[in-house]
């Protein structure tokens, strides 16, 4: 064997070997010494392929959260003290995956709840899975509403939680106020009816949209798009940005130097940026564009400070927080509230119990609705060279969500609501 | 006149992308006849060797030539790509040779390895790694020849394999101490930021034209005409193109077909790291980066006629044009006062997905007429 095939057996073995330990290291240190007993939790996002750059950041939150309530003596139920373990599950950027990891949380590790997920289409490939099973999925992202699962929290925003108000504000109030919509998004369900919603709500408004296009997953070559976008608009007007993951990157990189910038009068509201994606695309492509959140960093309150600190502390200076890490955070801190509130970790008793159960979290106070979504406060930025948003708009109260949207013809009336067994999933106001 | 420039010219962008990425292919898959699915991920491998120069350019002591770093990273990404190439020749390809079913498998979870090695090690090492690589394979070239007598040879090459081991981890390990985002392993992707000259663009004809594409362009026609150079006027170029055509000719001859192999993956797999350059350019450097680009370079290829550079090049810019004409929605602006129900229906296809769903259906039927692509060449195949 010549030595060149060595070294490439070698290297092949590193990458083995770094790959096993990676998937296998769980090793939690017990940091609930007084602890009586212990339940297991399940986590279950995307660690490695597309959707990775994002859902780590998940993952790390939410074991954060759970060190943070051990440390704090872990959930007490009846005087004892129950310490949290967890069981983190790699979705792999993969639907059938979340799919099929969420059976073997559920069946083989049989843990009470499921923090998971971040696409829709990841959502909607577990939302079987947990309603057969009857078991419990906490979804931590802003997504398209259209859905209210009885075995589903919804801790994100739903559109009048995030794009209603957007699209309000860029037609209303922004520089570009007034002059005509392009949509841009990637192609699968949340761009899709998110797009939806908007083009009815700006009819409504008495707004344009002048053109739409959608990038398949994975394909990276927005040069046509950018070519629709200056023919459509070019006197400059607002882009509404749904692209996800690392499409983004090509999509601002490629747009600032056709001079589609703000400068020359071109404004792109993103629903999926937030402070982590600002620091992988660089502040330099996205001053002076926009973001619409229930939570951003520059938010200048203890609890937010907090927060933040909390995170740095734990994963790393240069790490920031975001919205989603927020919502991924609350919903921790929902759920042992409410087995606190209940007494058991029992399914039922816990679901009817977090209904109604209120939180301090970073972004302000929120509370579990009937249609087992979130009250939230919304917030409109810009963002600035530093990579953080400037708050240009804030809700004085918890907008109350609407996981049946009322600008979409086919749920326009109807809503929804778990507490009343009359009424359910959908009813018609 | 002005849309039809600027039609063009997205259709050259967008084609020379394919070309770049394609151009390695057409060498590896086209004159040797493996199907390398690994391609893509030597092509990452480009990318991420873009990102380290990046970041050993921002360095206080390189900072002032800050801006020179993509030249710099063209060569380096081309060296790393043809290294690893290299030893995935001699370690897995070559013994496949005439299997290309387990070609195709081998190759294929080399490149899943590939990718969790990107995710699961620091680059820190990754780069260590390649840099004792590469020294363990020039320093023999540097030798002199006569230390390789016959009762030292063994002792020099493993004296050259532990000093080049040596340079590898002392580089792995100053690197990781002043570059902290090398020192930590990640599965997140990362940014490439072009230099200040090549963001932006300028004007011409009331049409602008952005920098990077104008670069990416611009190393496409270089790298081709390289190419063309060394496989027609170069003598190892014409040894290459001898063995293409029969290799048990070449080989009485006197010709070394295994070294002819070796170099022929080389540049194959150099320019795969040439194109990661390109494509770290316009978008993010993840651990996926290849295999989206894989499925268009196979398809540039075989549409392009398996074994011909000429075919890659023209088939490559059709793609391209075809998909901006589609894509962008041209063909309603060139004509206005088509007819109701075709100007619907082109307005349909006029988005970016549909586009490509489209492309693929005319490639197919362009097949069927022509199963051999564009222009049809008897290449080496590997089963001869």
């Amino acid at each position: 064997m010549s030595t060149p095939n060595r070294i490439f057996l070698g290297l092949t073995s590193i990458a083995l070997g770094a790959s096993i330990t990676a998937c296998g290291s769980n090793n939690q240190a017990s940091n609930c010494p007084d602890c009586d007993d212990q339940v297991t939790v399940g986590i279950l996002h995307s660690l490695s392929g597309t959707m990775a750059i994002s859902e780590s950041t998940l993952v790390d939150t939410e074991k954060m959260a759970i060190e943070e309530i051990n440390k704090a003596g872990g959930i007490q139920i009846n005087g004892k003290k129950y310490e949290i373990k967890y069981i983190v599950e790699d979705g792999a950027s993969d639907w059938p995956t979340f799919a099929e990891k969420s059976k073997k949380l559920i069946d083989q590790d049989k843990v009470p709840v499921v923090f998971g997920g971040w696409t829709s289409a990841s959502r909607k490939a577990m939302l079987p899975v947990y309603e057969t099973k009857d078991a419990f999925l906490y979804y931590p992202i802003q997504y398209e509403g259209q859905e209210c699962s009885n075995n589903i929290f919804y801790t994100g925003a739903t559109p009048n939680q995030q794009s209603e108000p957007a699209t309000e504000f860029m037609f209303k109030l922004s520089p570009a106020a007034g002059k005509p919509f392009f949509l841009v998004g990637s192609d699968y369900v949340f761009p899709r009816t998110s797009n939806t919603i908007t083009k009815e709500q700006l009819k409504a408004l008495g707004g344009k949209v002048v053109g739409e296009d959608y990038l398949p997953l994975g394909n990276t070559e927005v040069a046509p798009i950018i070519a629709k976008i200056k023919k459509a608009l070019p006197n400059g007007g607002v882009i509404i940005n749904t692209l996800n993951g690392d499409q983004n990157v090509a999509f601002f990189k490629q747009i600032q130097d056709v001079g589609i910038t703000p400068r020359n009068g071109y404004y792109v509201m993103s629903y999926s940026i937030a402070e982590e994606e600002i620091s992988t695309i660089g502040a330099d492509f996205l001053e002076g564009h926009y973001g619409a959140w229930n939570y951003m960093m520059s938010i200048n309150t203890p609890a937010s400070k907090k927060f933040a600190r909390n995170f740095k502390k734990r994963w790393g200076n240069d790490r920031v927080v975001a919205d989603p890490q927020e919502s991924a955070y609350n919903m921790v801190y929902l759920w042992k509230a409410a087995v606190e509130k209940a007494g058991t970790f029992n399914d039922n008793a816990v679901r009817k119990a977090l209904i109604g159960v209120k939180f301090d979290a970073p972004q302000g106070p929120v509370e579990v609705m009937p249609n087992h979504h979130l009250s939230q406060t919304v917030r409109i930025g810009q963002i600035t060279s530093n990579g953080q948003f400037k708050i240009l708009q804030s809700t004085d109260t918890p907008i109350a969500p609407q996981a049946w949207n009322q600008y979409e013809p086919s749920s326009k009336g109807y809503a929804c609501d778990w507490t009343d067994s009359q009424k359910g999933r959908k009813y018609r106001l | 006149m002005q849309l039809i420039i600027e039609s063009l010219f997205n259709g050259v962008a967008i084609g020379s992308v394919l070309l770049i990425a394609a151009l390695g292919l057409a060498i590896v898959f086209g004159l040797m006849g493996v199907i390398n699915l690994a391609h893509g991920e030597l092509m990452m491998l480009g990318a991420y060797s873009t990102y380290v120069t990046q970041l050993i350019f921002k360095l206080p002591a390189l900072k002032p030539i800050y801006n020179a770093y993509v030249i710099v990273a063209i060569g380096v990404a081309f060296l790393v790509s043809a290294v690893v190439g290299i030893l995935l020749e001699r370690s897995v390809i070559r013994r496949l040779y005439g299997n290309p079913l387990e070609t195709l498998l081998a190759t294929w979870g080399v490149s899943l390895i590939l990718q969790q090695f990107v995710r699961s090690v620091p680059l820190a090492y990754g780069t260590g790694i390649a840099i004792a690589l590469l020294t363990g394979l020039i320093l023999p070239i540097l030798l002199p020849k006569n230390l390789y007598k016959k009762n030292r040879a063994h002792l020099v090459k493993f004296g050259t394999w532990s000093v080049s081991a040596l340079i590898g981890v002392i580089s792995s390990s100053g690197l990781s101490a002043t570059i902290s985002k090398l020192g930590r392993a990640s599965a997140r992707n990362v940014d490439v930021t072009a230099p200040a000259w090549m963001r932006g663009g300028f004007e011409l004809w009331g049409i602008t034209f952005p920098m990077t594409r104008l670069v990416i362009i611009v190393i496409t026609g270089i790298a081709v005409l390289s190419v063309t150079w060394f496989l027609n006027r170069s003598v190892w170029g014409i040894r290459i193109r001898a063995v293409t055509q029969n290799r048990s000719m070449s080989d009485c001859l006197g010709i070394s077909t295994e070294t002819v192999d070796v170099l022929t993956f080389g540049i194959g797999s150099g320019l795969a790291g040439v194109a990661g350059v390109a494509i770290s350019l316009l978008g993010s450097v993840g651990p996926n980066v290849g295999g989206s680009y894989i499925v268009g370079c196979f398809m540039v290829v075989v549409l392009g006629g398996v074994g011909n550079l000429m075919g890659t090049i023209i088939a490559s810019f059709c793609i391209g044009i075809i998909t901006d004409l589609i894509g962008a929605g041209r063909l309603l602006t060139i004509w206005p006062q088509m007819p109701a129900p075709l100007a619907s229906a082109i307005d349909f296809f006029a988005t970016t997905s549909m586009a490509r769903v489209l492309v693929f259906a005319l490639i197919v039927i362009f097949l069927q007429f022509r199963p051999a692509g564009l222009f049809p060449q008897k290449g080496r195949m590997v089963e001869a």
